[in-house]
């Protein structure tokens, strides 16, 4: 009889850190609160560096996982311990035990429209990064105009700011925009593209030969300054304003679509887990590890372990590998008890 | 006529929508580079012209871009071409500088 090893949630963390401890000899089971496995990533469509299809990575890993149980459209009642084993019951009356327990909860896009200066929800042409993969996956969006002319981009949507409650930058949606401000020079080429930053933060492998990729060969317009308001003309088009900060002068431009860069925030349901379990918060709000260096993967209770944007903003490959070492360190965990 | 003091300020503010992009696609024609500029400021720093000037070529990129007149800026240049030199994108500046003098003076 195998062991059991409970996963909390079902995206590419989760999935990945299955597929590992499958491998090891457990019997991983994951707990998703969605219809679908994959998460964030299922609803996306091309992956940077190299616009690899977000699909077929989430098509790969279920088809590496179809020996794990999966109880989709799940939620945890309770989660209790006793001496060193874990009683989890679940919504569907199913109760389980498990020595370890994986925490994958991953993160929540933050909710553009508390930004209200933006205008998502209350003017036509406000969309945020989700919206736009989702179209671009096939989704129809009637705010996005067939031949638009002119286009913006809105970074650090919800990010960088202690006014929103987030003081983390997300990471990935500097590199996200320039993706998608490609993607969209590619289906509108006769089409201005502005990207509007505060920093353009291109820490990882080839994102810098994207952002040139962007200048050089897309012509992609970089503006340093934060868009401070965003408006209606009388022709039902936006009007936006920022500041040009590296000529010190106040801008406007017209545009036909305007798109958020929604940032990362803690998924609530960590939250929730972490009074069930007396779990901590780091001052980030993201749970906290039992070392931010040398112990990511761990937290300060005995047999829970985590994985993924839990524990911070992440890129995609930066969750998998962690899921991997997380896997070993459940794997280690339980050999040692 | 008395002069009381009073008087109109002009607005600073740019308008993205009334920059003249054929004559900018021209200027990315003639030099690729221009496009690829990141604005990290090493010519302006290294600039002969710059402490009595204010040249810089990053300035004058944006200057362009934002559609600003860029006269008063490219009258101090020598042609000197040590921006080109610290250009850590390897934008050829001097024939930047130069297609600018011939597309915006």
């Amino acid at each position: 009889m195998k062991e059991n090893v409970v996963i909390i949630g079902g995206g590419v963390a989760g999935m990945e850190a299955a597929k590992q401890l499958l491998t090891l000899g457990y019997n991983p089971v994951i707990v998703e609160r969605s219809a679908q496995l994959g998460g964030h990533v299922a609803g996306w469509h091309k992956l940077f560096p190299d616009m690899s299809s977000a699909q077929e990575l989430v098509k790969g890993l279920r088809r590496d996982i179809a020996e794990a149980n999966v109880f989709l459209e799940t939620r945890l009642n309770s989660l209790q311990r006793t001496k060193s084993v874990y009683t989890v019951e679940l919504n569907n009356g199913v109760r389980l035990t498990s020595r370890a327990v994986l925490i994958a909860s991953g993160f929540e896009l933050f909710d553009a429209s508390k930004k209200e200066e933006y205008g998502y929800g209350v003017y036509d042409h406000v969309i945020t990064n989700a919206d736009l993969e989702a179209w671009m996956n096939g989704r129809e969006d009637n705010r996005i105009p067939a031949q638009p002319q002119s286009i913006g981009f809105v970074h650090c949507v919800g990010s960088r700011d202690l006014k929103a409650g987030n003081s983390q930058c997300s990471k990935v949606c500097c590199t996200t925009a320039i993706k998608q401000a490609i993607e969209l020079k590619e289906r509108f080429p006769e089409a201005e593209v502005y990207c509007f930053y505060m920093d353009l933060r291109l820490f990882g492998k080839k994102y810098e030969d994207f952002y040139i990729n962007a200048q050089r060969d897309f012509g992609v317009h970089f503006i340093r300054g934060r868009v401070s308001e965003v408006g209606e003309t009388i022709d039902g088009r936006l009007q936006i304003k920022a500041e040009d900060t590296l000529l010190g002068k106040p801008l406007k431009v017209q545009l036909d679509l305007l798109v958020l860069m929604s940032g990362m925030v803690c998924n609530p349901i960590a939250k929730q887990l972490a009074d069930k379990i007396r779990l901590q918060i780091d001052s980030d709000g993201f749970l906290k590890s039992r070392d931010n260096i040398a112990a990511i993967g761990e937290s300060n209770q005995p047999g829970i372990f985590y994985a993924g944007a839990c524990t911070g903003t992440k890129t995609v490959p930066e969750t998998l590998a962690e899921a991997r070492a997380a896997a070993l360190s459940i794997h280690t965990y339980l050999m040692n008890q | 006529m008395t002069d009381f003091g009073f008087h109109l300020s002009k607005s600073s503010q740019l308008d993205l929508s009334r920059v003249d992009r054929e004559r900018l696609n021209r200027l990315y024609e003639l030099e690729p580079g221009a496009r690829i500029c990141m604005t990290c400021g090493s010519c302006g720093a290294t600039c002969m012209a710059a402490p009595y000037s204010g040249m810089s070529v990053r300035k004058m990129l944006l200057h362009i871009e934002r559609g600003l007149d860029v006269k008063p800026l490219l009258s101090k240049c020598m042609l000197c071409g040590k921006c080109t030199m610290v250009c850590p994108r390897g934008i050829n500046t001097r024939n930047l500088i130069l297609n600018v003098c011939k597309l915006y003076d």
